[in-house]
């Protein structure tokens, strides 16, 4: 079995948490073993028992740290190919209106803001829309605009053109998984 | 490489939309799936196995909350579009880089840099900066308004492709 850590969760371990937890937490980041009892063949790996390590997936899922639990899809893979970040230039006192607004549509995956850096970057919100094909996304973006009335916002859509790296939010140290 | 959507049935595709979330933290999770599905443990399992080696899944598991799980920001840089390739290599090559993107935008090439914490990660992009010799964009997340990639996957648009 790989040893590989974590990186961040090595430095983020909350205080009392074991090293057991710690490796738990590792072993997680690579996804479960696809056995009819993963969370028992993940206790024997972590050194903890199988009970143990479903409360504290449990308490994990109840305090935040772990969003969701199941399925990570390479959505590329499926042919998912248009992914387009859309940025926006929101005036700071509507930046989370219009944040929480787009998050609530369907087409929306992710919004976040982030900070301008002028002159180069002028924009504070980014939102990224999943599609099959580029004209479905710039319809469903079109949409969208018109819906929530965002016309007078500057906004730019970039088109992601090739991925040199796609990989799901995991956080093992290169070279170690 | 794409995986033809052709070549995922209806167990596959309705393991996937009933599954990207809310799998079951209990003894026999797959189990308690297959139930739910129509269909059996093994089957299950099997089904998920060969998501993983076709590539469809890249796990089956928790996605951790990024902000809590270590330091990361979003990063830009703008380079010669014909010399993109090989910037992207360098971006590659460096540590804690894990995602990658060509953009259609001065600021062409959009990477994700993480580490364990907040020196680090900026002792990275100082590191990577100086290899490139461009400057780099930094945008770290200020507010999160939507943090979830589980989308419906649209599987009759994808057909038609």
């Amino acid at each position: 079995m790989s040893t590989a850590t974590p990186l961040s969760l090595e430095a983020h371990r909350s205080p009392g948490e074991t090293d057991a937890h710690r490796r738990l937490r590792g072993l997680l980041e690579q996804g479960l073993p696809l056995t009819p009892r993963p969370w028992c063949t993940l206790a024997e790996q972590a050194g903890m028992a199988e009970e143990e390590v479903m409360a504290c997936v449990r308490r994990w899922q109840a305090d935040g740290m772990i969003k969701r639990l199941g399925l990570v899809v390479r959505h590329r893979r499926l042919g998912i190919q248009a992914n387009a970040m859309v940025v926006w230039d929101v005036p700071d006192e509507r930046v989370a209106l219009v944040g929480r607004r787009l998050a609530r549509e369907t087409a929306v995956t992710l919004c976040y803001r982030r900070p301008r850096r002028l002159p180069d970057w002028p924009y504070n919100l980014f939102c990224m829309i999943h599609g099959a094909r580029r004209e479905r996304v710039l319809a469903e973006l079109t949409a969208i605009v018109e819906r929530l009335g965002l016309d007078d916002l500057e906004h730019r859509v970039l088109f992601s053109t090739h991925a040199y790296r796609q990989c799901g939010g995991r956080y093992v140290q290169e070279g170690a998984a | 490489m794409q995986c033809h959507v052709q070549d995922l049935d209806r167990l596959d595709r309705r393991l996937i939309d009933s599954y990207q979330r809310g799998l079951p933290v209990c003894t026999r999770p797959f189990h308690t799936v297959a139930e739910r599905l129509g269909t059996s443990e093994a089957e299950v399992i099997a089904r998920l196995e060969r998501l993983q080696s076709l590539g469809v899944l890249s796990r089956v598991g928790p996605v951790f909350d990024h902000a809590r799980a270590g330091a990361s920001l979003l990063a830009a840089v703008a380079v010669p579009e014909a010399e993109r390739d090989v910037f992207a290599e360098l971006i590659n090559a460096a540590p804690g880089v894990n995602h990658n993107y060509a953009r259609e935008h001065d600021y062409n090439l959009w990477f994700v840099m993480t580490a364990s914490d907040e020196p680090e990660l900026e002792a990275r992009l100082e590191a990577l900066e100086a290899r490139l010799g461009v400057p780099i964009l930094r945008l770290p997340m200020l507010e999160g308004y939507h943090i979830d990639l589980s989308f419906p996957i649209p599987w009759a648009e994808l057909e038609r492709i």
